[in-house]
């Protein structure tokens, strides 16, 4: 105890933490007692595993819990919850059709859930243990935002871990299923884009939600149940098509707040974290752009998905159309693309995510330093033409899109090597550094300065 | 042939001792043993079988009394289970047999918290500097120059001819002195072997995040009079491959990093002295 004056019932039930309890044979409990005086660890013994199928807590000598171990494993029945499923609609803006979208960049580079985290990432070690590949910041000023993390486990060796993960909870608001499923792509594709392999992968879903239970403080309980079904049903559905075991994860369910006035529950939300394998380190790729004359590519195709978009939520709306995410199109284009890596064809990859293609386009020039010339023209779209805006193929969220670079010498290699899947070259890397964008009419839409861009996006938390 | 022998400590809070060890075994070392602190105070391990001392980076006893303050007190006091000889006999008949110590971040702080840094005139229990809090308030991980001086008695920076590139990752890497006397003995012994700069290694630099905590004078790593015992709060073990570099996809760049040489220097050192 660390001081006295605790109840029996305090000390069973306390989260005190780094404790650990362990099982020693008799045999080996002084050896393994005179280890933890040596080595400065409290350790005492607490009792015994016994065959007497009960829970038997003794304070001093007397009984203070005497419970039936079947009872404790199996006396409470599961929940029994009804889910009520309602698809939510929300007002759709109307469509805006600008000539400059340069200042729409700039505000999502600053928005909270874009903006550079440099000033918090470095308040925490990520290099320690000597195996450090791909750190969080890259490029030309080590400032540019990684797409995931490789390390060395083994120094003797190349080969390589790789971390990712997936997180997009304003699609909660539209429906929980599209929300993990592309939290799921968003890890996934992340963990690919560095180079991680398809085949040795797994992943890990942390959840945090709303009290999902049906009562008086939670008159929504069945909708919010439906929402908890849906995004489990989403679980299992894209687990299997990328198949991505999970290996561990968490459940926080009570996340709201009410101060006996006003109730706010917190989106549902899941992190979704991926684990995999990099054959050999030295053949990471990391998202920085890398030489003026490299070919821009988009892989993957974009729809009219802002539903649920920082772009929307910029200017106060949820919209409906959220991104879908087609596991198998997009599990062969990933596949096509590791194959791409592994014969060192790749310059420089970043997926899109938040804020879509301008996003990615504008954080992978200045972590280059280098300028972009783009044709909106020319990337792949998927929809009715009406839908086929600027607006929409600027800041659109569609899923399983990587945006790669490749010298030119290496073009007919890597064209050859994704062919059969959805991919167009969209531009070209330039010296000057700016960031120009054509739009699908012929004239330019956004063009914008790097180091503007760049502040844009780093001024928010710089000083945190 | 007698086999060159480096110990890296480890135990209550250290935790860069792998590397640490890689190194060493990279450099040349013929033997690497890592070792617990108690394995030391029961007697098990002695110093006296080996060269060169590693000291590596860490939260010793969690920082709790200001950085590596606790170890200093516990080797500084600490008894051998079983005997009347204490952990600091050991360490002083280390330094007198002419071996090597590097101390790396939590292990620079602990060494000039014992006193083992500086130690103007041989005065190697009398504490007369610290790493305290770095300016900024908070714990950095980024990688900073460092300009190094050529006419430093340091035996593990010898051959660097301008500077080397390292990792910092402290929360307390400001270097301050009892007094000016101090640093101006410092200064005038070459003992303040690297200073933080820019990418030139033109000159020392206290502007920040280049001087990543406002250490006077911008010393980032300091040696003894016989430059034997020195320390260094960047990592030298954090960057012996090129793939540790934080730009390396983007730049050309040897195989070996830059914090190999410390290591390096060190069993050439004591192949020519020791063995």
């Amino acid at each position: 105890m660390k001081y006295a004056g605790l109840a029996p019932w305090e000390i069973l039930i306390s989260e005190a933490q780094e404790r650990m309890s362990l099982a020693v044979p008799p045999e080996k409990i002084d050896e393994f007692l005179a280890l933890a005086q040596k080595m400065g660890v409290e350790a005492t013994v607490l009792g015994d595993f016994t065959d007497s199928g009960f829970f038997h807590i003794l304070y001093n000598d007397a009984t203070v819990a005497y419970l039936p171990i079947d009872f404790l494993h199996e006396g409470l029945p599961p929940m029994q919850l009804r889910g009520v499923w309602e698809i939510k609609k929300h007002p759709e803006p109307r469509p805006v059709k600008k000539a400059d979208y340069t200042d729409d960049l700039k505000k999502l580079l600053s928005s909270l859930n874009i903006c550079s985290k440099e000033s918090v990432v470095r308040r925490y070690d990520h290099e320690v243990q000597g195996g450090s590949v791909l750190k969080p910041f890259t490029g030309v000023k080590n400032d540019g935002p990684s797409d995931a993390a490789v390390l060395r486990p083994d120094l003797e060796s190349f080969e390589g871990v790789v971390v990712s993960h997936g997180i997009c909870p304003r699609y909660s608001d539209i429906d929980t299923y599209q929300m993990m499923s592309n939290a799921i792509d968003e890890g996934i594709r992340g963990y690919v884009a560095v180079g991680g392999s398809l085949d040795l992968i797994a992943g890990l879903d942390n959840f945090c939600w709303c009290d999902p239970v049906q009562s008086e403080k939670t008159p929504d309980g069945e909708f919010k149940t439906a929402q908890l079904v849906r995004a489990n049903k989403a679980l299992f559905d894209y687990c299997v098509a990328y198949n991505v075991p999970l290996i561990s994860g968490k459940d926080s369910m009570k996340n709201d707040f009410f101060d006996g006035v006003t109730k706010i529950s917190i989106p549902p939300t899941v992190l979704f974290s991926v684990i995999g394998k990099i054959d050999d380190v030295r053949k990471t790729v990391t998202m920085d752009a890398k030489r003026p004359g490299d070919i821009v590519y988009l892989l993957g195709k974009t729809a009219f998905e802002l539903g649920g978009s920082e772009y929307y939520a910029l200017r106060g709306f949820v919209g409906n159309r959220v991104p879908r995410v087609d596991a198998e199109k997009s599990l062969k284009r990933y596949r096509a693309y590791h194959e791409a890596v592994q014969q060192e064809l790749v310059a420089s990859c970043h997926d899109l995510s938040d804020g879509g293609l301008a996003v990615s386009l504008a954080e992978t020039a200045f972590a280059g330093g280098f300028g972009m010339e783009i044709y909106l023209q020319r990337v792949l779209f998927s929809g009715v033409s009406c839908d086929r805006t600027d607006e929409v193929l600027l800041f659109s969220e569609s899923a399983s899109r990587l945006l790669v670079t490749v010298h030119p010498e290496d073009r007919d290699m890597f064209e050859n090597v994704m062919s059969g899947n959805c991919f167009s070259s969209i531009g070209m890397i330039t010296e000057e550094t700016i960031l120009t964008v054509t739009g699908i009419d012929g004239s330019v839409v956004l063009r914008g300065a790097l180091d503007d861009l760049k502040e844009a996006w780093q001024s928010p938390l710089r000083e945190l | 042939m007698t086999l060159a022998k480096a110990i890296v400590l480890t135990g209550n809070g250290t935790n860069c001792e792998v590397e640490a060890a890689h190194a060493c075994r990279l450099a040349g070392f013929d033997e690497v043993r890592i070792a617990h602190i108690s394995e030391l105070l029961y007697g098990e391990v002695r110093l006296d079988d080996f060269h060169f001392l590693n000291l590596t980076g860490g939260f010793l006893d969690g920082d709790d009394l200001g950085s590596a303050k606790a170890q200093a007190n516990r080797l500084k006091n600490a008894r051998i289970a079983g005997s009347n000889e204490h952990l600091i006999d050991q360490i002083l008949r280390f330094i007198t047999e002419g071996k090597l110590i590097l101390g790396v971040c939590n292990g620079f702080q602990l060494m000039v918290k014992m006193g083992l840094l500086p130690a103007l005139d041989g005065k190697y229990l009398n504490q007369s500097a610290t790493l305290t809090f770095n300016d900024c308030g908070r714990f950095q991980d980024r990688w900073v120059y460092m300009k190094c001086d050529p006419d430093s008695p340091s035996v593990f920076t010898k051959g660097i001819s301008d500077g080397i590139y390292l990792p910092i990752r402290h929360g307390e890497g400001k270097f301050l002195v009892e007094s000016q006397e101090v640093v101006d003995r410092i200064e005038s012994l070459h003992l303040s072997v690297l200073k933080y700069s820019d990418a030139d290694y033109a000159a020392p630099t206290m502007e920040f995040p280049l001087n990543p905590n406002g250490s006077t004078n911008a010393i980032a790593g300091l040696c003894d009079e016989s430059g034997r015992l020195m320390g260094l709060m960047p990592h030298p073990e954090a960057f012996l491959h090129r793939t540790n570099h934080p730009r390396w996809t983007r730049e050309s760049l040897p195989e070996e990093g830059d914090g190999l040489i410390l290591f390096r220097n060190a069993v050439t050192y004591i192949r020519s002295n020791l063995l």
